[in-house]
């Protein structure tokens, strides 16, 4: 089903770079001291005129980046998600948000993938940081063909992009490049019985969950949202009145990232049993990426076991007179 | 060597200070609010700068070549807005809308809304990252625009201050002027209670830049050959050390820290006599 082909995002972004500057004269790519690990240094060798390394100094990157992009230029910078989210929150909604500056925010090594390293460059609250603040869509592609995507599709918008990025290679779940959409999710996998969403690398694992509950006579349907803001509502809205259950997956905090995103949605529209798979309010510990990810709860165990649960809250809110909004949906759906 | 500058320029100059000051008074007065003390202090820097020193066109406010200003000190915004409006970019019947609901004049300095206003600013520390992010744009556009930025000395217990200073030599950004507004007095108290920045002049030169005093930084005539002296350095920026007096103009504010704020509203009125009056 899926392509066997493990690729990095990072890398997959190193090569989009390079490409896109012949289309975007005004590129400029900053990073802080860490362009080998975020492969910013490929751009670097490429386009050594273009590309400015400021030192370990991520608060002045951001608003350089800022003064650059007021006067004119494209600027994207790179560095690991929890030094440009928390590092240089401040700059970032005082001089990037808030005057809608049209700067690209690289966030690489997001969530556990920074692995070894430890909880301390670790990512698991950058989504919802970034979330929280307005004017910032925030892209989180599934795979290296995605990140590629993705990264086009933010050159493309005017105005501040987070975009989120794996370090490691992930397994590729799109089997051809798909044109990416800011504010559109889509389905993978169809299904009728609940409906998992995923985002980032808890995509693929979501693919592999909604196997497992095929063997298990349960059809899952599997929907990316690589978008988290502005977030695809009405995939939402029509995921939980066709299948009256939702599960997310997401490689973040269960507070304020997609789990916070569509709950929020459901609430405004479709309430239905939802269960959320994610970082349960901890901080990981140094490990193998895929391990640690396993360990604090991100496995594909852990999907199916939350599918499992949100199917008996389904079931046991069909009791007779349980109220439903499938049937209001369908209702106001008559009348229009 | 004293510079000689035409006599009407400076009693121009000192006109439009005079007028941008009764602005600044007016405009907090009104509002009742907002930062006497540090937008006083900056008075004769934004009128060396808008009358002088700045190549701008208030026609074309988004003119691609035209040098630049952030006002890195975001609260002496009144000062911006006066000198602003005095050089045309839009009514000063805008003064009115001061920090109120509805304004176009926002509290701290919105590059989106006001004309003029190159960088948006108010969260301390920034401004000179954005500044050289604008002269280092200028380098790779190929442009021949100047950046001008104001700092404030408690400013400069702020970290990304040395971050920003560290790369503006690295880069030689001689394209970038920073004016420090040393008014020695911050929001609680005077600088040396607070937080001592001196030796300023020796950390600046430790840093890489070019260093000019100005030894008052309320005199027209100092200030403008400290400008044209900074127009001259090569291969580093340049940063003017402008002694000023926090509160400039109204004699119960002038070096006091209660005043940063507006710490008596009933007052204000006062103060705005005072500086009609002169």
């Amino acid at each position: 089903m899926r392509a066997p082909e493990k690729l990095a995002m990072r890398d997959a972004f190193a090569e989009a770079v390079v490409e896109a500057l012949a289309e975007q004269p005004n590129l400029i790519v900053l990073d802080a001291d860490v362009s080998k690990s975020t492969k910013s240094a490929i751009f670097a060798k490429a386009h050594p005129e273009r590309f400015l390394n400021v030192g370990i100094a991520e608060q002045n990157m951001m608003s350089i980046a800022a003064g650059m992009a007021a006067a004119g230029m494209l600027p994207v910078v790179n560095t690991f998600a929890m030094l440009l989210t928390m590092r240089a929150l401040d700059q970032l909604r005082q001089s990037v948000a808030y005057p809608q500056l049209n700067v690209k925010i690289m966030g690489h090594y997001a969530g556990l993938s920074a692995g070894p390293e430890g909880p301390t460059h670790h990512a698991i609250e950058d989504l919802g940081i970034v979330r929280s603040i307005p004017n910032i869509t925030i892209l989180v592609p599934c795979d290296a063909s995605e990140a590629k995507a993705s990264f086009h599709a933010a050159l493309a918008h005017q105005g501040p992009v987070y975009l989120r990025l794996c370090r490691n290679p992930v397994p590729a779940v799109l089997d051809a490049p798909r044109p990416f959409t800011i504010g559109a999710g889509y389905e993978l996998h169809p299904g009728h019985d609940l409906t998992i969403i995923g985002i980032g690398v808890m995509v693929a694992r979501a693919l592999d969950a909604a196997d497992h509950l095929t063997g298990q006579g349960i059809s899952a349907r599997v929907v990316a949202m690589p978008c988290l803001k502005p977030i695809d509502r009405a995939l939402i809205e029509r995921a939980a009145r066709e299948t009256g259950a939702v599960v997310t997956a997401e490689e973040h905090n269960i507070y304020g990232g997609l789990g916070s995103a569509v709950a929020e949605v459901l609430g405004a529209t479709c309430p239905v049993p939802m269960e959320q798979v994610g970082i349960a309010d901890c901080f990981a510990e140094s490990g193998e990426y895929f391990e640690i990810m396993d360990k604090y709860g991100l496995g594909v165990s852990d999907i199916v076991a939350a599918c499992q649960r949100v199917l008996e809250r389904k079931h046991l809110s069909y009791a007779p007179n349980a109220r439903r909004c499938r049937g209001h949906s369908r209702a106001r759906s008559a009348e229009v | 060597m004293q510079v000689v500058y035409d006599p009407e320029l400076l009693s121009e100059l000192e006109r439009q200070a005079a007028a941008i000051r009764r602005a600044v008074v007016a405009m907090i007065a009104g509002a009742g609010h907002g930062h006497p003390g540090g937008g006083l202090s900056a008075v004769e820097i934004v009128t060396a700068l808008y009358f002088r020193v700045l190549r701008v066109d208030p026609s074309r406010p988004h003119w691609e070549e035209r040098d630049r200003f952030v006002l890195s000190k975001g609260h002496g915004a009144a000062a911006w807005y006066a000198a602003l409006a005095a050089r045309g970019y839009f009514s000063s019947d805008e003064f009115k809308g001061f920090r109120r609901t509805g304004g176009m004049l926002q509290g701290h300095p919105d590059m989106r809304k006001v004309p003029g206003v190159d960088m948006t600013s108010g969260s301390l520390g920034q401004g000179l990252s954005a500044a050289l992010g604008m002269a280092l744009a200028a380098r790779y556009l190929g442009r021949s625009y100047r950046v001008y930025v104001l700092l404030g000395d408690g400013e400069m217990q702020e970290g990304q201050i040395w971050e920003a200073a560290m790369a503006a030599s690295h880069w030689r950004a001689d394209n970038l002027t920073a004016i420090l507004d040393y008014n020695r007095v911050q929001l609680d108290g005077a600088l040396s209670e607070i937080m001592e920045v001196e030796p300023v002049a020796a950390k600046w030169d430790a840093f890489g830049w070019h260093v000019i005093d100005c030894a008052d930084g309320h005199s027209i005539p100092q200030l403008l050959e400290a400008f044209d002296r900074a127009r001259t350095v090569v291969g580093r920026p340049a940063i003017i050390i402008a002694h000023t007096v926090k509160g400039k103009g109204v004699s119960f504010m002038e070096g006091q820290a209660a005043w940063h704020g507006v710490s008596d509203p009933s007052r204000l009125p006062e103060a705005l006599r005072e500086v009609c009056a002169r």
